[in-house]
């Protein structure tokens, strides 16, 4: 059992962890997640003792970490893959952990074959992969056969086998009784292994619940809504509709309208009420990592922005012929047409993968191709992946 | 108790696993060894050339502890290494989770590697004394002459003493770089630039290692390499100022340890 009271932890002016309260229990495993910088691992490293926490407290068992008697004997973590010294061969670095805690030296064979790598024991840890060091963390974590474990960012670095590997691990970890907490920044990952969550942003707490629980909450329907491009009239009318029919309406970036709680059947009748043509009528269902990510939202601190690329972009001109067929008929409509049977001729020709017009491009439901916006200014080339990167 | 035992053990396996304890002890061996014996060599061969003053107060046993002034520097990187390879590795972290006791680490891990250099700075004291004096010939001085041995053993003492405070320091400073660039240049350019000009040579007498240097020394009054003869102290008040430094530096990392996050 691990318990917070009130954590915090300042660093100079900026603050890590603020005023975190959460209990890990045993017999479960506990998914950890935040985004990049959120302070899951200043978190970790106060919970062993090697940060002091400004105010507030972490405690294993009713103790401080520095109070524990035989720590390792309790407690087995795994911080950072490749905090190793590089010309130390894995077995002696076992063993130099293992002889802290009394452990006997052939309890460091046992958990290099556990882990797979007995075979590379006598190599210098230097020339490690990124997933063999991540195996030789967790070997030393499970050395001292620990009733509480602790894993930040396992699966950084492992190949599928190897995933599934940990996931398994920690299941059966829990299933023995022990306490397991593990940190992460993939829902999905989260949502395979862990039974119970604990998720931050910023540092500070925003949800702690069981995964059932947050997978039932969150995973809610939507319907995707597209009206005709180029006539946002249209789209604000079948908007004003919805709401007033008691649905929750957002417009995303694409100018495709996100409904919720309004029927699919209701909402062809309503826009058939209002008069309004639709492009696009479709079911989602939000996955898990959209709605950890509306969460999170707002506690990112690293977000990326869209590369402009503006200091670097020439006019190129296109190869001839570049974007002409099944992307509507070339040359006749006026640039900046972006939509469908528009496509925008001459040299500054948005790539085809960029068009929205058919053939409609394949793509997952919740992914829907990038379309330029209407009646946009002629734009450099757009790299749909600057796009997708946010 | 039983636990110290074994983190004694735990730090035993950590420094005889890596290759650079063995490098940087060897290196400090044969360059202390060599170096001097190079020295010896040539003062045999001039010692006729040398002025009568010179030849009154020369030190037969301190010159053949000429090539320490450089085998320290390799004593130096072995400290640091042992220390700072801790934290420039990121294992500080896995062997602070498992000794939360940090003093009890720290000591540990101060005694196994004073425990190795004690013994290759002993060694290497009484290798580069016996091969020195056999090379300086008629002009060499033997073990049983007064304060000779004194001196011998002094010379390994000094050794020890620089490696410890080397890791006070490396506990203080953590990275590596950082240590190597602050101890390098302070023991073999401002020491003795210090040293060599008349206005700062009272203070540079109480560097660290301009003090400890007094205990190699058998001739008082003479005008060794470092001009030893105009000390206010002698060779066991210079070991004294230097462990009192090596006590500063050791007291300094262990405040370090204990109230920074690791």
């Amino acid at each position: 059992m691990i318990e917070a009271y009130g954590l915090t932890k300042h660093y100079g002016a900026k603050t890590a962890v603020y005023n975190l309260s959460f209990q890990v229990r045993p017999g479960a495993v506990t998914g950890f997640l935040g985004p990049n910088g959120s302070g899951k691992s200043t978190t970790m490293r106060m919970i062993l003792g090697l940060d002091t926490p400004s105010s507030g407290q972490v405690t294993i068992g009713g103790h401080t970490f520095r109070q524990l008697p035989n720590a390792p004997r309790q407690v087995g973590a795994l911080l950072d893959a490749k905090a190793v010294h590089g010309g130390r061969n894995a077995r002696n670095h076992l063993l130099s952990l293992a002889q802290l805690s009394g452990i006997p030296a052939r309890r460091v064979d046992e958990v290099l074959g556990v882990v797979g790598l007995q075979d590379v024991g006598r190599k210098r840890s230097k020339g490690f992969s990124l997933g063999m060091g991540q195996r030789l963390g967790i070997a030393a974590a499970l050395l001292g056969d620990p009733q509480v474990l602790l894993f930040d960012e396992p699966v950084n670095g492992l190949d599928p086998e190897g995933i599934l590997w940990v996931r398994n691990l920690m299941k059966g970890l829990a299933a023995e009784g022990r306490t397991v907490f593990v940190s992460s920044h993939l829902m999905s990952e989260m949502a395979q292994t862990a039974d119970h969550l604990i998720v931050i942003g910023r540092g500070q707490l925003m949800a702690d619940t069981s995964v059932t629980e947050f997978i039932t909450r969150n995973s809610v329907g939507f319907a995707r809504v597209r009206t005709p491009e180029g006539d946002p009239a249209q789209r604000e009318k079948l908007s004003a509709a919805l709401t007033e029919a008691g649905g929750q309406v957002r417009t995303e970036d694409d100018g495709a309208l996100r409904v919720s709680g309004v029927p699919l059947p209701r909402i062809s009748d309503l826009a058939h009420g209002a008069d309004v043509r639709l492009w696009e009528l479709s079911p989602h269902q939000a996955s898990l990592e959209e709605a950890y990510m509306r969460m999170t939202q707002g506690a990112e601190d690293y977000r990326s922005t869209v590369d402009q690329r503006s200091g670097l972009q020439e006019p190129v001109m296109a190869p001839p012929g570049y974007g002409a067929p099944g992307y509507g008929a070339p040359g006749h409509a006026p640039p900046g047409h972006g939509a469908w049977g528009y496509a925008p001729p001459g040299p500054y020709a948005a790539p085809p993968q960029a068009g929205w017009g058919p053939p409609p491009p394949a793509g997952p439901p919740a992914a829907p191709p990038v379309a330029p916006p209407a009646a946009a200014p002629v734009p450099p080339p757009a790299d749909p992946h600057t796009e997708d990167a946010r | 108790m039983a636990h110290t035992t074994r983190v004694l053990r735990s730090e035993w396996t950590k420094v005889r696993s890596v290759r650079s304890t063995l490098w940087t002890l060897l290196i400090a061996a044969v360059v202390t060894v060599g170096l001097s014996a190079l020295i010896c060599a040539f003062t045999a061969s001039d010692f006729d050339s040398m002025a009568e003053s010179e030849k009154a107060v020369f030190d037969a046993t301190y010159v053949s502890f000429a090539g320490m002034s450089l085998g320290q520097l390799a004593m130096i990187a072995f400290g640091v290494l042992v220390v700072s390879n801790e934290y420039s590795t990121g294992m500080i972290r896995s062997s602070l989770s498992a000794v939360p006791q940090r003093g009890t680490f720290m000591f540990c891990k101060i005694f196994v590697a004073t425990a190795l250099v004690l013994v290759v700075g002993m060694a290497t004291s009484f290798t580069t004394f016996f091969v020195g004096q056999q090379l300086l010939g008629d002009h060499g001085t033997t073990i049983g002459e007064p304060n000779v041995l004194r001196a011998v053993i002094g010379g390994g003492l000094y050794m020890t003493l620089i490696a410890l405070f080397t890791m006070g320091v490396a506990f203080v400073l953590r990275s590596p770089m950082l240590a190597f660039g602050t101890l390098m240049p302070f023991f073999f350019i401002i020491s003795g630039i210090l040293g060599g000009v008349s206005a700062t040579k009272k203070f540079a007498h109480y560097l660290p290692d301009q003090a400890g240097t007094m205990i190699m020394t058998v001739e008082t009054g003479g005008g060794g390499e470092f001009g030893v003869g105009d000390r206010p102290y002698g060779p066991w008040g210079g070991l004294f100022i230097m462990a009192l430094w090596v006590v500063a530096s050791l007291v300094a990392g262990y405040l370090v340890l204990k109230k920074r996050d690791a």
